[in-house]
């Protein structure tokens, strides 16, 4: 095989590459933001093994029992089931969007993204109230009887429909920024379709499935919302109840140390799928587009797949929030503004947004350029506690800013931006290690042989060459942040409303009419942040 | 430079005495309890900040804070919630004045909290599937095979562990878990909370629920009167509707006591004991004769014979709720 024997020479060489220029020693502007980040990131870990240490022997009676260790279980099934579902669905319509000839392609490919936009317990509630026993499917298609949605079957499905997008996103920016000149060197060296996609096209994929997948797995085990709506016990809902019913911070930092162990699990499996070495774009300047794929008889499947997914994850909540709101008008509810509010979440998503790709960069940059121990330590350190409950975090961080930081900074913008930063981190930092690693050192080299400063290098060569998986991380981070939680609820300033809070405080109260606003504003800042952001990416691309 | 930081440290301590000010962490909703704030502050002057969360997750928080909680006032939904915080020290005794205008059984017996309003823990069912003298007359009887696959209920929700703990301290534990027992056989089916347990009493998913009684009326606000859901008290038996209270503290470290003191005040004033009776149709517990008239009255609800303050052991309700395999 020539073309084979190309490849892994090719491989080789920027093998090679790589390591002549690990024997340069990191600079502290990248070494001082990375450590900081990590210790950031270790905070909640600090708080849970002080709260952990107060346990007192009851604790080993709520945790040592079969209902826990189903917790464990259904814990684990989820997070495998959901990212197993999220990495197929998320990778074939990433393919289908960006690599063949169907019908309103860039369309499908922003608004495929977009069942990112809602927060899990709408997605829940909405997927009760149309599949539901007496639901709106069940009234429309005059049913009585339908199948339970509660249990594994709800959660799985509802999780993997609003989380497969960071599959899809992550993938849908290594496609599009492919190099095609290999795979058209193994076409005309006579390869198939099916043989070039596994040999050529998902080794290249593979740092950002596994970036993406990673991000689906850590969403679903820090999951509240979809579970208990869904009524599937999870350690994350167990950890709830600990709080709820008896204030018993102990016993929820031992739930919550479990979880960290699956982390760990999780991130082992993580390095051991990540490829040894990853191909390197050789395309100087820009990349030619790659050729479409002409889908052929396929065609009306690939698109009954879109509107498929489309429909069960857009335009299904959105019909929900719809029918909420004109059943509150009916009733004359009087509909509650979200206008006011938006730019509370959007201010708030944005500066943390931006905070975590500051610190992302350096962070990143350090772990792909100098791999070692310090390397390593920075990494691991951000993802350790990123599959905790919201709650978690937020309670370590009220903890730490109460008794450690001046009293004007406790329940600040600056707090609350810190905990969205910690919390989201690796949704910033699969997109920009990946793009690290796919930026050849070569450019760079050569850059500096033909005698460009250090800042000339990163300006010219290393900063454009990020520039899609920057945007691409920030806009996870900021989506993400948009629909948080429990941590604004508990750290941002007094009075500082979001659209999520809103909606939370409306819906826990069966006040359905009044969530309708914010919801749909949510979904429309949101959708519309996806829409500007890829469509941005895309003429950078192009 | 020496007198200008006098005079600007003058100026802030004086800009600070003269706005008088009161943080509040609400445990109860904004949409029960916004506009009443709202009403408070413009009224009464004081500068008002207000967080709202989960009660739990509120408590929580004060006690993460300790002794540095910004926090003057504390609103929870429930007395288990304001029991945690009173245990950890962190509330003071509440005036004599404010006390009195409450029955003995809605207030803490060491002061520390006052109630604002009531809700009884009732059986919801839907009217086109059941009679209600079809029901059992005690709380036991829902335990018989002909509930079976009929029943919800939200055993993990603070108001049905608060009727637990009830249940535990009237007939002891081991009565408490049978209970749980038998109505788990049932296969009743679990819900988070009690909203979703009306909505499904609605939709005929159950024919009967374990809930609150006022949020039947809030659906029948906004879905309309014919609804078909209603309460049902269960009249025999030493456990029957439980009322718990939504209630007011001050924490020991506040700093603006007076203006707490004045807003639980409002809080029991018959203009905002009128609002939570229309509004919210819970108990006034200020003025009962202000509730709902759809109501059954105050007084003709059984409660169990104990002091609210003392079901506030939810952690052994939650021990056994899970030695039981319900949670």
């Amino acid at each position: 095989m020539i073309w084979k024997a190309r490849l892994s020479y090719y491989k080789r060489q920027v093998y090679f590459n790589v390591n002549s220029q690990g024997a340069n020693k990191a600079s502290w502007y990248l070494i001082l933001p990375s450590a900081l980040l990590a210790a950031s990131c270790l905070l909640p870990l600090a708080y849970l093994g002080l709260r952990a240490m107060q346990a007192d022997p009851v604790v080993w009676q709520i945790l040592w029992r079969p209902k826990s260790l189903e917790a464990l279980w259904h814990s684990l099934l989820l997070t495998a089931t959901v990212t197993f579902s999220s990495v197929i669905v998320g990778l074939t319509l990433a393919w289908i969007s960006v690599r063949t000839n169907i019908a309103g392609r860039k369309a499908w490919s922003i608004i495929l993204a977009l069942p990112l936009v809602f927060p899990s317990f709408v997605g829940a509630y909405t997927f009760i109230a149309a599949f539901g026993s007496h639901g709106m499917i069940a009234n429309l298609l005059g049913i009585e009887k339908m199948p339970s949605v509660y249990g594994f079957w709800g959660a799985f499905m509802v999780l993997s429909l609003f989380s497969y997008p960071y599959v899809f996103l992550t993938v849908r920016a290594a496609l599009s920024k492919m190099d095609p000149n290999i795979e058209e060197a193994a076409r005309t060296m006579g390869k198939s379709q099916g043989a070039i996609f596994k040999d050529i096209i998902l080794p290249q994929l593979n740092p950002s499935i596994q970036s993406g997948a990673l991000l689906v797995a850590l969403y679903t085990l820090s999951d509240f919302g979809a579970v208990s709506m869904l009524q599937f016990d999870t350690l994350t809902r167990m950890i709830y109840v600990q709080y709820e019913s008896s204030f018993n911070r102990t016993g929820a930092a031992f739930l919550a140390l479990s979880l960290v162990a699956i982390t760990i699990i999780i991130l082992l499996l993580n390095r051991a799928l990540r490829s040894d070495r990853v191909v390197k774009s050789s395309a100087s300047g820009k990349i030619r587009p790659p050729r479409m794929l002409k889908l052929g008889r396929w065609k009306i499947p690939a698109l009954l797949l879109c509107i498929a997914i489309l429909s069960l994850g857009l335009i299904l909540p959105v019909s929900v929030i719809v029918y909420w709101m004109l059943e509150g008008i009916n009733n004359g509810e009087f509909l509650y503004g979200g206008f006011g509010i938006i730019t509370n979440s959007v201010l708030a998503s944005i500066l943390a947004a931006i905070a975590t790709i500051a610190f992302v960069i350096p962070s990143s940059r350090l772990q792909t350029k100098y791999p070692g121990k310090l390397a390593n330590f920075t990494e691991n350190a951000a993802y350790l506690s990123s599959a905790l409950p919201g709650i978690v975090i937020a309670l370590s961080l009220v903890f730490f800013s109460i008794h450690a930081l001046p009293g004007f900074l406790y329940q600040s913008l600056a707090v609350l931006v810190f905990a969205y930063m910690i919390h989201f981190v690796p949704h910033a930092m699969g997109c920009l290690r990946s793009s690290f690693e796919n930026i050849d050192p070569n450019f760079e080299c050569a850059a500096r042989n033909l005698g460009a400063k250090e800042s000339q290098v990163v300006k010219s060569i290393t900063l454009p060459l990020l520039k899609p998986g920057v945007i691409t991380g920030a806009a996870l981070v900021f989506l993400t942040c948009m629909k948080e939680l429990p941590a604004t609820l508990l750290l941002a300033p007094t009075g500082f409303d979001t659209l999520a809070t809103r909606i939370w405080s409306a819906t826990e109260e069966g006040f359905f009419a009044r969530a309708a606003t914010p919801a749909l504003c949510l979904v429309l800042v949101s959708g519309l942040s996806i829409w500007i952001i890829l469509s941005q990416e895309d003429e950078l691309l192009s | 430079m020496k007198k200008v930081i006098t005079l600007l440290l003058g100026l802030i301590m004086a800009g600070s005495l003269w706005a008088e000010s009161l943080t509040i962490y609400s445990g109860r909703n904004e949409n029960l309890i916004g506009p009443l704030v709202e009403k408070f502050k413009s009224e009464s002057g004081i500068d008002v900040h207000i967080r709202y969360g989960k009660t739990a997750q509120m408590a929580a928080t004060i006690l993460e804070e300790g002794k540095k909680s910004p926090a003057d006032v504390f609103l929870a939904q429930d007395a288990g919630a304001l029991g945690a915080v009173s245990k950890a020290g962190l509330l003071q005794a509440l005036p004599e004045k404010i006390l009195a205008k409450v029955a003995t059984r809605f207030k803490a017996k060491n002061n520390n909290w006052v109630g604002i309003s009531g809700r009884a823990f009732v059986v919801v069912y839907n009217t086109d599937k059941v009679k209600p003298e079809d029901l059992p007359k005690t709380i036991e009887g829902f335990t018989a095979p002909e509930f079976k696959n009929r029943m919800g209920w939200a055993p993990g929700n603070g108001s049905f562990q608060a009727f637990v703990t009830a249940y535990r301290k009237v007939h002891g534990d081991a009565a408490a878990e049978s209970w749980l027992k038998g109505i788990d056989a049932n296969a009743t089916k679990q819900y988070p909370k009690n909203t979703p347990i009306l909505a499904a009493t609605g939709k005929a998913e159950i024919d009967l629920g374990f809930a609150n009684h006022y949020y039947l009326y809030r659906f029948k606000a906004e879905q309309g009167e014919d609804f078909p859901v209603a309460i049902y008290l269960i009249p025999e038996g030493e456990i029957g509707p439980l009322v718990n209270t939504a209630g007011a503290s001050i924490l020991k470290t506040a700093r603006n006591k007076a203006a707490a003191e004045k807003f639980i005040n409002y809080l029991l004033s018959e203009d905002a004991q009128k609002y939570f009776a229309e509004s919210t149709y819970e108990y006034a517990l200020a003025f009962p004769e202000l509730s709902d008239s759809r109501l059954p009255t105050l007084d003709s609800i059984r409660t169990p014979d104990l002091d609210l303050s003392d079901i506030d052991d939810l952690e052994g309700t939650l021990i056994l709720l899970q030695k039981a395999g319900i949670l």
